[in-house]
Formats: C-alpha cells, sequence, structure tokens
C-alpha cells in the first residue's frame, strides 16, 4: 500500500478537476431569441454542433429557439440541421447531430407578448423535470437591437430572470445568464439605458455582452504577447513609441445588409465596440491577476483615459467617407449610394477614422489612429505600432530605401501573427540599410487550428467567466468616446454626397489630414 | 538525385541515394528557397519536429497514421525507416502546403524519410541531429518498439509518443512509461484514450452539491477492450491519485483484475473488466457508486457516452453525453498536440498503476 500526497476531497475544491483542458460546464439549458435568424443559423448554431462534436457541452444540454414565425418543433430541428450542415466548419456525425437536435424545441411568437414566455417557462420545466434537477439557463439575445429591452423586461416580469436561492449563492443549476449581442446601443444614451433597464432585471455576474472579436485567439494573446515577454515593456511608452494604428479593413461591401449597416456605420459597427476593444488590450496596464474583474478594470482605466472629444475638435480628429464605384477582385463594383437599399442621399459613413490620445502617464501624446472600412484594397485587421526613430544615423542614406523606424505589426486577421520590421544591410559592399520583416505566424507555430470565437464564448458564459465580455462601465466608456463624434457629425451638415473614395482604394484622402507631421497610415 | 514537383498536390520532392544528413538537410533548404522563389505565400511550419523510428516494412501503415492526423501532423516529420540489411543511406525529402483559407498564408510542412540499417544504429543522434530543426520542440516515436533505438534519440527530444495499448503485459506497459518518463516527458496514448472518461467523471462531481459524494465512493467499475486493460489501470490509478486513495495490488479474476483502496471514509472496490465485444481500443464504460447507493456510470455508445444516475431511492435517469469518436487517427494526432502540453496528472496515475497492477 501507498501513501499518495494528492490533496483530499474537502467539499469545497474539485480535485478531479486538474490537468483537464476542458473545465466542467454546468448542465444548461440555452434560449436563443432570434433562432431563425442570420446571426443563428452561420454563427450560433454550428458552434453548438462542434461544441458537441467535440463532447465540449455540458452533460446536459437542451436548446430552445424563439422566433416570430409559427413552426412546430421538427420544422426548426430541420432548420437546425440545415444551417449546422451549412456553416459548420467541420462535416456533422450523424450521430451527434441527431441526439443535439433531440435536445431542440422551438417557441414561436412575438418577442413583447407576454404568452411566449409562459410557454417558454413550460419548455425549461419540462426540461427541467426530466432531468430530475434544476439546470442552467442562458438566453441568447440574437435579436434586432431594439428588442434587447422589450425581452429582458418580459423575462424579468415572467420571473426568469433568476430563481430561488437556496443557502446564499445560487448553485450551478440555479444560475440564470444572458447574453446580449452587440450593438448595445447606438449611443451613449440608448447605452446607458439599455444598461439601466438590463439591470434592473439582472446582476451584472448575469449579463455577458459579446464582442466576438474578444473570442479570437490573436485578440486573447494579445495579453500573452505583452505581459509574457519580458522584452516589449521596457519599450512599451511614449518614451519609445511614436503612433498607433488600428485598422479594420474590408473588401467587400454591405453584402445586402443596407438595412442593418445604413443605420450603423462604421463608426458604430467597428470602431465603438471592436476597435476599442482592441485599443485596450494595447494600451492597458498588466493586470494583478487574469480574472474577468481584473482585466476589465484596466480596461475600463484606459478607456477613461481617452480624452473625450470636445465638438471643435472632431473635425480634427474624426473622418468619414464614402466608398465610391470602383474595382474589387478584378471586377467592377458600385458606390455605396448604388447599393440596393441605400437612400441616394444617404450619409452613412462606409469609412471612419479617428485619432485619440490616453491622457496616461504611459500613452500622453502618442496618437492612435483608428480606422475602419468597407471596400477597401484588401480585407485586413491588424495594430501597427510604430517606434520613434533612432537618435542618429551614421548610414548614407544614398542608395538605400531608406532606414525607417522599427514597427511592430500585430495582425488579427486574416494571416493571424506578428511582424518586426528591422533595418538590416543589404549584401554587397556598400554599407546600405532597407527594412526587412521577422515574422512569426500563427499557422506556422502552433498545431491546433483556433477555436471559432462564438464557441469559445458560448462556453464561457455557461461556467461564467467573463473576462472576455464587456462589462456595464466599459460600454458606456467605449460610448463616452465615440458619442461625440457621432453628435457632431449629426449636428453639422454634411457635404452630400460624404467625401468619397473608389473601392478597392486605401481610403478617403482626406485621412491622411488628421495624421501629425511626419506620420501616415500604412498601406492597407 | 533528383528533385520533382507534384503539381497536382503543390508538393515538391527531393530524392537522393547514398547520400548523407548535410546534403539531406541542403537539398530541403533547396526546395523551401525554391517554393518562396515561386511565391511568398508560403511559410514553414515551426511548431514541432517528430522522429519516428520505424521499420521499413511498415512505412506504408505509418504513412497512412500520420495522414490520418490531419491539422495536428507534426511541422517536420523525420521518417527513420530500418532495414537492417540497408548499408547505405537513400533519403526522400519533401515539402507539402496545407490549404489556407482566403488571403492567408500556406503553412508548409516538410517529411524527411532517411532508409537507415543495422550499420547505422550507433549513429542515430548523428543522422537525425542535423535534420531536426534547432530550438523547436522534438518528440519520439518508436511504435516498433526498438529500446535501442530510443535510446539513442533521446537526448535528442524533450518527449516522448508511446501506446501502452501496444504493450501486451500491461505491467511492463506501465514500467517502461515510468523509466522513460525519468529522462523526458512521456505522452501516453493509452492515457489519452482516457481523457473523455475523466472529463466526464470530473464533471459528473463537479456540482458544489456532489463533491462531498467524491468522499464516499464505495466501487469503481470500468470495462475496457481486451488488449486496453493498461487504459483501465491507468484510469484507475487517476481517481486514486487525485482522491488520495491508498492503493495495493491487483489480483486477476478470469477475464478481470479487481482489487482494493483505501480512503479517508472506507475501503473502495475496484474492478477492471475486458468487454469482448467493445470494437475500438480502450475503454466501453465506468461505473462509480457511493456508499449512499448513488451510482453513475458512462458507457460508450452511438454519438457519445450513454449516461445513467441513480440516487438513494433507485429512481434512474438515463441520457446521452454528445460527442464524436475521434477514432485512432485522432487520438495519434492528438498525442502530437499534446507533446507541446504539460499533464501534471499523468505521472501520480501511473504511479498509482503501478502499485495495482499484477
Amino acid at each position: 500500500m501507498s501513501v499518495l500526497t494528492a490533496a483530499p476531497p474537502d467539499g469545497e475544491v474539485n480535485p478531479l478537476v486538474e490537468g483537464l483542458e476542458r473545465l466542467p460546464v454546468p448542465s444548461t439549458t440555452m434560449v436563443i431569441f432570434g433562432a431563425t435568424g442570420d446571426l443563428a443559423r452561420r454563427k450560433l448554431l454550428p458552434a453548438l454542433y462542434n461544441l458537441a462534436h467535440e463532447g465540449a457541452l455540458p452533460e446536459r444540454f437542451h436548446l430552445i429557439g424563439v422566433s416570430r414565425r409559427e413552426k412546430p418543433h421538427e420544422d426548426y430541428r430541420a432548420e437546425c440541421e440545415q444551417a449546422i450542415r451549412r456553416f459548420s466548419r467541420r462535416s456533422p456525425d450523424k450521430n451527434v447531430l441527431e441526439g443535439l437536435l433531440e435536445q431542440v424545441k422551438y417557441v414561436p411568437g412575438v418577442f413583447d407578448d407576454d404568452s411566449v414566455y409562459e410557454r417558454l417557462a413550460r419548455e425549461l420545466d419540462e426540461f427541467e423535470r426530466a432531468a430530475g434537477e434544476p439546470l442552467a439557463r442562458m438566453f441568447y439575445l440574437s435579436t434586432a437591437p431594439t428588442f434587447f429591452p422589450v425581452i429582458i423586461e418580459a423575462l424579468g416580469r415572467q420571473g426568469l430572470a433568476g430563481r430561488a436561492e437556496e443557502d446564499g449563492a445560487p448553485q450551478d443549476g440555479q444560475r440564470v445568464r444572458v447574453i446580449i449581442e452587440k450593438p448595445f446601443g447606438t449611443s451613449l444614451a440608448e447605452a446607458m439605458d439599455l444598461n439601466r433597464r438590463v439591470l434592473s432585471v439582472f446582476e451584472e455576474p448575469q449579463v455577458f455582452r459579446i464582442d466576438h472579436y474578444l473570442g479570437k485567439e490573436t485578440v486573447q494573446n494579445m495579453m500573452a504577447f505583452r505581459f509574457a515577454n519580458g522584452m516589449f515593456e521596457p519599450l512599451w511608452n511614449r518614451n519609445y513609441i511614436d503612433n498607433i494604428q488600428i485598422t479594420a479593413a474590408e473588401d467587400i461591401g454591405i453584402e445586402g445588409r443596407a438595412g442593418y449597416y445604413d443605420r450603423a456605420g462604421a463608426l458604430r459597427d467597428l470602431i465603438q465596440n471592436h476597435m476599442l476593444q482592441l485599443l485596450c488590450h494595447v494600451a492597458m496596464e498588466p493586470p494583478a491577476r487574469f480574472s474577468a474583474e481584473e482585466v476589465r478594470n484596466e480596461k475600463v482605466k484606459v478607456l477613461r483615459s481617452i480624452r473625450t472629444p470636445t465638438p471643435e475638435e472632431v473635425g480634427e480628429i474624426a473622418v468619414r467617407a464614402q466608398y465610391a464605384a470602383g474595382h474589387a477582385g478584378g471586377q467592377d463594383v458600385p458606390g455605396y449610394l448604388e447599393e440596393e437599399g441605400v437612400a441616394a442621399d444617404s450619409h452613412t459613413e462606409t469609412f471612419a477614422a479617428l485619432r485619440l490620445e490616453v491622457d496616461n502617464w504611459r500613452w500622453a501624446g502618442v496618437p492612435f489612429y483608428l480606422r475602419a472600412g468597407k471596400r477597401l484594397a484588401r480585407k485586413v485587421t491588424e495594430i501597427a505600432i510604430t517606434l520613434k526613430p533612432v537618435p542618429h544615423l551614421a548610414f548614407s542614406r544614398e542608395g538605400s530605401l531608406g532606414v525607417r523606424p522599427n514597427q511592430l505589426v500585430l495582425t488579427v486577421q486574416p494571416n493571424e501573427g506578428v511582424s518586426l520590421q528591422l533595418g538590416a544591410k543589404i549584401p554587397g559592399t556598400r554599407m546600405v540599410i532597407r527594412p526587412v520583416n521577422m515574422e512569426f505566424l500563427y499557422g506556422t507555430s502552433f498545431l491546433s487550428q483556433s477555436p471559432e470565437a462564438y464557441e469559445r464564448l458560448i462556453i464561457d458564459a455557461m461556467r461564467g467567466d467573463a473576462t472576455l465580455f464587456t462589462r456595464n462601465d466599459e460600454v458606456e466608456a467605449q460610448w463616452q468616446i465615440c458619442d461625440p463624434v457621432l453628435k457632431s457629425w449629426e449636428a453639422t451638415p454634411a457635404p452630400h454626397p460624404l467625401p468619397q473614395y473608389e473601392a478597392g482604394s486605401q481610403g478617403p484622402t482626406e485621412a491622411r489630414e488628421m495624421m501629425r507631421e511626419g506620420q501616415g497610415w500604412r498601406t492597407i | 538525385m533528383a528533385e520533382e514537383s507534384d503539381s497536382l498536390h503543390g508538393d515538391s520532392v527531393w530524392v537522393g541515394q547514398d547520400t548523407s544528413p548535410d546534403e539531406i538537410e541542403a537539398a530541403l533548404r533547396g526546395l523551401l528557397a525554391q517554393r518562396h522563389a515561386e511565391t511568398d505565400g508560403v511559410a514553414p511550419g515551426r511548431a514541432l519536429n517528430m522522429i519516428a523510428f520505424v521499420e521499413k516494412a511498415w512505412t506504408g501503415e505509418i504513412a497512412n497514421r500520420m495522414r490520418a492526423v490531419g491539422r495536428y501532423h507534426a511541422s517536420r516529420l523525420l521518417v527513420l525507416a530500418y532495414d537492417p540489411r540497408r548499408d547505405r543511406l537513400d533519403a526522400r525529402a519533401s515539402i507539402a502546403p496545407v490549404q489556407p483559407g482566403p488571403g492567408e498564408t500556406a503553412v508548409l510542412r516538410e517529411t524527411i524519410v532517411v532508409e537507415i540499417g543495422e550499420a547505422h544504429l550507433d549513429d542515430l543522434p548523428t543522422i537525425a541531429d542535423p535534420l531536426v530543426v534547432s530550438d523547436m520542440p522534438t518528440v519520439l516515436w518508436s511504435p516498433h518498439g526498438h529500446p535501442e533505438a530510443i535510446d539513442a534519440l533521446l537526448p535528442l527530444t524533450q518527449a516522448v509518443l508511446l501506446d501502452s495499448v501496444d504493450e501486451p503485459d500491461c505491467h511492463e506497459a506501465i514500467e517502461r512509461a515510468l523509466q522513460l518518463g525519468e529522462r523526458a516527458y512521456v505522452v501516453d496514448l493509452a492515457w489519452l484514450r482516457s481523457t473523455p472518461w475523466r472529463e466526464r467523471i470530473a464533471t459528473a462531481f463537479d456540482p458544489p452539491g456532489r463533491r462531498a459524494e467524491l468522499g464516499s465512493i464505495a466501487s469503481v467499475q470500468v470495462t475496457h477492450h481486451p488488449d486496453s486493460t493498461v487504459v483501465a489501470l491507468l484510469l484507475a490509478g487517476w481517481i486514486s491519485a487525485r482522491l488520495s486513495w491508498q492503493v495495493g495490488r491487483f489480483i486477476a479474476h478470469g477475464d478481470s483484475l479487481r482489487g482494493k483502496a483505501r480512503a479517508r471514509k472506507g475501503e473502495i472496490t475496484l474492478d477492471l473488466r475486458s468487454a469482448p465485444m467493445q470494437q475500438e481500443r480502450g475503454l466501453a464504460g465506468v461505473s462509480i457508486e457511493t456508499s449512499s447507493g448513488r451510482k453513475v456510470s458512462f458507457e460508450r455508445g452511438p454519438g457519445g457516452l450513454h449516461t445513467r444516475r441513480s440516487g438513494r431511492g433507485g429512481a434512474e435517469l438515463q441520457w446521452t453525453i454528445l460527442g464524436a469518436s475521434r477514432g485512432e487517427g485522432g487520438i495519434l494526432g492528438e498525442g502530437i498536440r499534446q507533446a507541446l502540453l504539460r499533464d501534471p496528472t499523468y505521472r501520480p496515475a501511473l504511479h498509482c498503476a503501478s502499485e495495482m497492477a499484477p
């Protein structure tokens, strides 16, 4: 007989969890509002299937779809199957797919009708009766944003937002969580109002505001890159960094989404959420611990340090434009105003750029340039950190492309990786320097494929880990930065049409004017 | 020596006879340079070296197994194909792109097959060392045994891949893994075959209300493929190590192994049974019962693990925990991926299994 040293079970810690890559997830019933929508079909259902395929779903998992159209459970299951077969990243296993679909039900109705929630409650209870125990409940709001408060308040009215707690904290099976898709409001006032209404029904730890960029491996790796490597921290400040550019460029147009896009525009669609999150990851201080609260505290500090533009400053620090007809992928493409569903006098920007400053000791004086646009030269999302030039250059500039300041580029998509631009001697008898790249590509350095962002985020929400979700004060701080720009744009008579840029180009020439002297946009 | 290009699959191939490691390495560099000259949209994978020491007659089978691992293929695979009668080195080096997504860089995988003979066994490190990428982790796999080759190549590697299921005697399999573990990190496919079961057992007892039941487990029954007693022993070793049970030697009863363990609150019966009908290597089922009569069991089935749970009153609930079988290719791929990770619970489980194995 041997005596072993592992910690004995004490009822507090589960000793069986150590060493497992996948942590336990409580048994859950997930309810998707907007269950027949594009996001559910393209992302959520395939993500759920892939989690099931990998054995990553909770031991008991049920799905209830809620949407307006009347249809029997069987028809909704067939729609789910079709969506999974079409959009899943792997070919479905027959038995797993059948097993998943068996756990799917459908509740039809409009979201402001209380009887929908009564029926939903009955279906939830029925799953729990069959399971013989309470199951965690997760409501996923994948509807048009106007329905978010409607659904939240109805869940509250019907007593679905929480359950009686025994002995203080709820057990896993009693937990109720809500995931809210973007956009979280279209202005600061709306975001604050939505937060108020959400938090009048749910507690903040129950609320998971999704920004799927945070589920991307490369975005998560930015913290590892910064805080697990000693070589960057000494340079990561105003003394060595000249400027930071964050780009989210798409080569496609609005792809038939005029209804959404013409109301949103580039600033609301990408900059207010995804790009400010990327900025936070670049600019934040190291958190004391990698916990949801510590990480989000640091991000909020960054957002609150960003100088809010005054109406007079908006013209200098913000640029908007629309794409005109041009060429993409070797084909002629229409301009934004010629797109189907877009009004001929639309002032919605398809390109937006901001120059922001983070007023703290680390970043004072360093401009952060953000730009996002459609129908640009190519699809790329990246963060480019340009260092200050060396103080003295002993080499001749003659016959050379020149020594450029070092540039560190973190690419989020499509070639996920990190590249460092250095000066190197061109082989030959003369001491002539040109920039070269030292590259790290995710695809070459890891064997695993990055999981889809939605797979990671759904499981995190089920486990109650909010690290990769946006907190209420965070989303309001994001709006506090963008709101003055939007208000100024709305208040100022816009030229008609807005400044134009040719489809397939680098964007509007006006974007160059917001750069400080000696600084320029990276080529997309 | 010759260079070929398979335009259909985009492979670049170099073949050399009576060659040397330096020449092979130079040829591979040449192939990479040629690829880069053709397009800058390619980059060599730099995640993991894998050295596979295999008998030449089985190289086709090994190639098939490697094809089945999909994206977990090592970025540079060095196959040392052993034929005792051979007295010269012949080699084939190839690079093949993994199909990229739109706008993405294609990652190149490199495969080098070197045919070696008995005369080369003493010089294995000098053949292999120049052919692995420096500063990149290396995993060694010798699926047909050959301990002399493992001994020779171990200094070049950080991890050893093995499948304890391949060893007919489970006591010897466990001792071999323990010994290798003194010199390198061991990735045991037998251990990985138990991963979904360990995850499910951990989850079954994870709700705070059920964690206390871990202290009152009275029996654990594991059923397994007839070849996979070692997987069952590792699972029993894992639960014993994690719960600080004192374990003793198991006794064979027909086609099952039985033993006892002692916990703070009492004795636990451990029963490992062969399941002759089980097709796939690995486990067929796990059943855990507490002293209060609560029971949870998992059984391999189509589409996942068929699960039963019963309370004190005997009322039973049944459902399926979804999950697709990984198949042998998936398990080997997982083994390759695990060569870049570290699982702190394997060795304690192995030590327990060593004490239990008859």
